[in-house]
């Protein structure tokens, strides 16, 4: 049997990957903290994995103009706009302290994640190495 | 890889804060410039900030932040009578510049909290990127 990358990393990588993209998400909301009419963003974690995760069959594209459907790769992962907590009168719909807080939860997670992966890689070596 | 750009949304971030916090400065420095003519008198500046994309694929997940211009303050100046000062009007007058003291302090600490944050998400996505590079180890 051969040892297969992707089914020996499992949804890892792709979990690592939305991780990393929504820290740019988080971080890009805490720098336009004072801009007016920035409105915040997020990625909608779950339903993306969901997605990537469901071994549903891709719609086939026909024409150069179709569009894929949201979330079916890590690549492009459709942004969702922030409910804000509370209005401002700039326009503005970051709120800070939820912001740096799903930042470092986000961190977290990603540090998980990479433990899994490191875990896996690890299992490998040691089927390798088979002393 | 998305946490390398990172370091420009963050570092757009702490370069707009810095010039807000430079102009907070010379508002401050110049509270007290008066002038006899009120075409001449120093007005309290603000920048504006705007969005901007990096990347050359400007994907909007890293959208950093850059300030646009400096606006200057058109609020009333404030006259007072001081015929002794050299630099007074024929009727004895000086303009005092629109700058508001308690307003500048409340903006210094908005625009350095908010320097801190992004000083921060810098450093949390150096250690991701460092834990990156470990990885399998």
């Amino acid at each position: 049997m051969p040892i297969n990358f992707d089914k020996a990393l499992g949804s890892h990588e792709t979990a690592l990957m939305l991780q990393a993209r929504r820290t740019g998400v988080l971080a890009s909301n805490i720098a336009n903290a004072d801009t007016p009419n920035y409105k915040a963003r997020d990625i909608d974690f779950k339903s993306i994995l969901q997605n990537a995760q469901s071994s549903t069959l891709p719609l086939e594209k026909t024409q150069p103009g179709h569009i894929s459907p949201s979330g079916m790769g890590a690549g492009n992962v459709e942004l969702k706009y922030r409910v804000p907590g509370q209005s401002s009168l700039d326009g503005n719909t970051v709120d800070l302290d939820r912001e740096k807080a799903a930042f470092a939860e986000n961190a977290v997670r990603y540090q998980a994640t990479l433990n899994f992966l490191s875990g896996r890689f690890k299992g490998m070596m040691g089927a390798l190495k088979g002393d | 890889m998305s946490l390398f750009r990172i370091f420009d949304v963050a570092g757009s971030g702490m370069s707009a804060q810095s010039v807000r916090l430079n102009t907070i400065a010379s508002n401050m420095a110049n509270a007290n410039t008066t002038n006899g003519d009120a075409t001449k008198v120093y007005r309290a500046k603000q920048p504006v900030f705007s969005t901007v994309l990096q990347g050359a694929e400007a994907d909007p997940a890293s959208s950093g932040v850059e300030v646009t211009r400096i606006v200057e303050s058109d609020k009333p100046l404030e006259k007072r009578y001081e015929p002794q000062n050299p630099l007074a009007d024929k009727e004895g007058y000086v303009y005092q510049p629109n700058v508001n003291m308690v307003e500048e302090m409340t903006n210094m600490i908005s625009a350095s909290r908010s320097f801190q944050n992004n000083v921060e998400a810098m450093n949390t996505a150096k250690q991701m990127m460092l834990a990156t590079l470990r990885l399998g180890e």
